[in-house]
């Protein structure tokens, strides 16, 4: 007993200890709770941000300081970023970074982002298009564009020009090109889907190709059955060109694709132009500037070239920001010329929304993605921006991950599909 | 006898980490059962809950079986896999406990993988180890190259009972497998070796002298000693087998791979997924698969010692 109250008073201390300990602990997450929550205008606004790669971080970065505003930027690793947007967005940052399209309006339709109609009414230089994807359902405005950057089919200039190969403008054309190169022995295609998200952007060509930009939202809206013939002809024309893919297509990231079409193995590959980012922009500058693109072939002359997939990143306002007036101007000035210069400044792999930005700078591919998506008649974002995002991802990769390892059982692939988007709702 | 004060400490020692285990572990784990029965879009306020009875249970089960009874049986794989691993795992540390040169090395190199970030983990698999272009797997491989990642096609294949939903081992997750095995087998050899340091060698050396070969005593003197340590290794075993998902999501999820736990995530916390209602399903399906287990096993353990 004695022996019990002599060591009492040091189990009582070092418990007292453990109390203080946590008593700490839990008042630095209070004071981390309120600094979140308590920003009572002042002069500085928050800004959160994905653009957690290097470059693109110093890029943002330079386009704030255009501003001339108490900017605080809050980066998180971009597929943190996304993964978590559903929580983040009901206890966000002043602006936020994000994305048009559906991919925005699923957010603006349940008012959980801010309305910035009046943001726009002192933006100059922004097209109808970019207010177009910027706006909700209810017309009025959510998001201010940056820049944006199109998928096209990448090659490398000097293996069409030692091979004699010609640009293909429509089907017939690339699929002869295709049989072409397969006797050079170089692969045609290039292709990755590890992700399950590379592979859409073939599936939204070719449906924009076949059945045109209308049909492409309409059945990304869920207005149309994956059942449909005309569903059913996109995979058929896909199964054309599938024995000139790269073998085992689902294993693969789009990293290792890009570096098939370095080292000259495969000849073509339809991807964004950020894949020119796969390779060092100092040590690989010859080969990064080997890099040319074009439009996806016509397949259905009455759709002709007429839509390319050009998703826009931009930012939107929460919905009820703790400097409110600070967040437009922000956003005023994010979707001003002098904002886009300064990030392309720092690097040139997209192109910049606003009408004035300064083209001089660009270089070939930045001139010809703004002449692609300037000549397009229909600009669609992407397939997981341009529709439910869960239902783009739980349900069309994994259909387009099971055709393409077992094109054979499309009818049953597409009939599954059919029946899981029964139970999402789309706008 | 306790006194007042030590009883209020340990009332207060007690009580804190059961108010903080309960917030924290089944205050969540029951709200998920009830919005399983609910339809919710999280970024509507919580008025819009929607009670919906049973029905995220009927499409799971229906609309999305082709997606939950392969993830179920791959769970159900691990299982059965990992505890063959608990057994190599079991053997390494039985060896290393012999005092063999150079046991610490051993022991550093089979426990490496436990102590390894999910990122490191996803890279030296996806980029090192089974890269089809540049991994080492298929750089020692002679044949034609191998995809361990995206090959989606089944070793074999069963039906499901009563539905028409094919499930089996594909074999990109056989090779996810290996992975596992690779993490799972140090894991159990350093718990084991603690075990196997606290069993009394007066024991083993009565067991020689009684005439036991190598095998007899393990089996009838030192495996019935480790019980303590064999009962927390089958919980852990079971219980990594129903919530793998580390390694299976730095792979980016190949089809093929699905386990519950990646049908939660993608479900509940995918960007815009806001689908509460069935993610919160497939999470109690787990829920009650996890309890369940560990309640049989729990009761019979007791009932086993109490006999």
């Amino acid at each position: 007993m004695d022996g019990k109250h002599s060591r009492g008073p040091v189990r009582g201390r070092s418990a007292r200890r453990g109390f203080a300990r946590r008593a700490l602990v839990l008042g630095t997450v209070a004071a981390l709770v309120a600094a979140c929550g308590s920003d009572d205008g002042g002069g500085t606004i928050t800004l959160g941000s994905n653009y957690s790669d290097e470059v693109p971080r110093a890029a943002l970065a330079a386009a704030v300081d255009t501003c001339d505003l108490d900017v605080e930027i809050n980066t998180v690793d971009h597929n943190t970023y996304q993964e978590n947007f559903n929580t983040y967005v009901q206890q966000p940052d002043d602006v936020m970074a994000w994305f048009a399209g559906y991919r925005m309006r699923a957010f603006a339709s349940r008012g959980v982002v801010g309305e910035i109609s009046d943001v726009w009414e002192n933006l100059d230089g922004m097209s109808e298009g970019f207010r177009s994807a910027s706006s909700g359902l209810d017309g009025e405005q959510y998001f201010v564009p940056l820049y944006y950057y199109p998928w096209a089919v990448h090659y490398r200039v000097s293996v069409f020009e030692e091979n004699g190969y010609e640009v293909p403008t429509t089907w017939d054309e690339l699929l002869a090109l295709a049989e072409q190169m397969e006797s050079d022995g170089i692969t045609p295609f290039a292709a990755a889907n590890d992700g399950r998200w590379p592979q859409m952007g073939m599936f939204d060509m070719i449906n924009m190709r076949v059945n045109g930009y209308d049909f492409h939202v309409s059945l990304m809206g869920g207005n149309e059955s994956w059942e449909d013939p005309r569903v059913k002809d996109v995979f058929a024309r896909w199964e054309e060109i599938l024995p000139y893919y790269q073998p085992d297509v689902n294993g693969r990231t789009w990293q290792d694709a890009a570096t098939a079409i370095g080292n000259g193995e495969a000849g073509m590959y339809l991807i964004g132009t950020f894949m020119v980012d796969n390779f060092d922009p100092e040590a690989q500058a010859d080969l990064i500037a080997d890099i040319d693109f074009f439009a996806f072939p016509e397949i259905n002359p009455e759709h002709g070239q007429d839509a390319v997939e050009a998703p826009i990143d931009g930012f939107m306002m929460a919905a009820d920001p703790a400097n409110e007036e600070g967040a437009k101007a922000l956003l005023e000035c994010l979707g001003s010329a002098d904002a886009i210069n300064a990030y392309l400044a720092v690097t040139p792999s997209v192109v910049g929304a606003h009408a004035d930005t300064d083209t001089s700078v660009y270089n070939d591919m930045q001139r010809k993605s703004a002449e692609l998506v300037g000549n397009a008649k229909y600009i669609s974002q992407f397939l997981d921006r341009d529709t439910d995002p869960d239902f783009a991802s739980s349900v069309v990769g994994v259909a387009l991950a099971d055709f393409l390892a077992d094109p054979g059982q499309i009818d049953s692939i597409l009939a599954t599909v059919e029946s899981q988007k029964q139970t999402y709702t789309f706008e | 006898m306790i006194g007042a004060t030590d009883r209020r400490w340990l009332i207060a020692m007690v009580g804190i980490p059961t108010f903080f285990h309960v917030l924290l572990v089944w205050i969540p784990a029951l709200v998920t059962v009830g919005l399983s029965f609910a339809e919710w879009n999280n970024l509507d306020p919580l008025t819009a809950i929607r009670p919906v009875g049973g029905e995220n249970y009927e499409v799971i089960v229906t609309v999305f079986g082709t997606r939950l009874f392969p993830a179920l049986f791959n769970n159900l794989a691990l299982v059965f896999f990992l505890f063959a691993c608990t057994a190599a795992g079991m053997l390494l540390a039985y060896l290393l406990d012999k005092n063999v040169r150079g046991t610490a090395i051993y022991q550093s190199i089979y426990y490496f993988p436990v102590v390894l970030s999910l990122a490191v983990v996803g890279f030296i698999w996806k980029s090192v180890m089974f890269s089809r272009e540049a991994g080492l797997l298929n750089l020692l491989w002679p044949g034609d190259p191998i995809d361990f990642v995206g090959d989606q096609t089944r070793l074999f294949e069963v039906m499901v009972p009563f539905t028409d939903v094919p499930v089996g081992i594909s074999r990109n997750f056989a090779a996810l497998l290996i992975a596992m095995a690779w993490r799972h087998i140090g894991y159990v050899m350093v718990l084991y070796l603690a075990g196997l340091k606290a069993v009394d060698p007066s024991l083993k050396e009565a067991a020689a002298v009684d005439g036991c070969n190598e095998w007899q005593s393990f089996r009838r003197v030192v495996f019935p000693t480790l019980k303590p340590i064999n009962v927390v290794v089958a919980v852990i075993t079971v219980i990594e087998a129903l919530r793998a998902y580390d390694i299976i999501a730095a792979l980016n999820v190949p089809r093929g791979t699905e386990v519950m736990g990646t049908l939660v995530t993608s479900a509940l916390i995918g960007e815009g997924a806001g689908r509460v209602g069935i993610g919160s399903a497939y999470g109690t399906v787990l829920f009650v698969l996890c309890i369940g287990f560990i309640i049989w096993y729990v009761y019979n353990n007791f009932r086993e010692d109490e006999r």
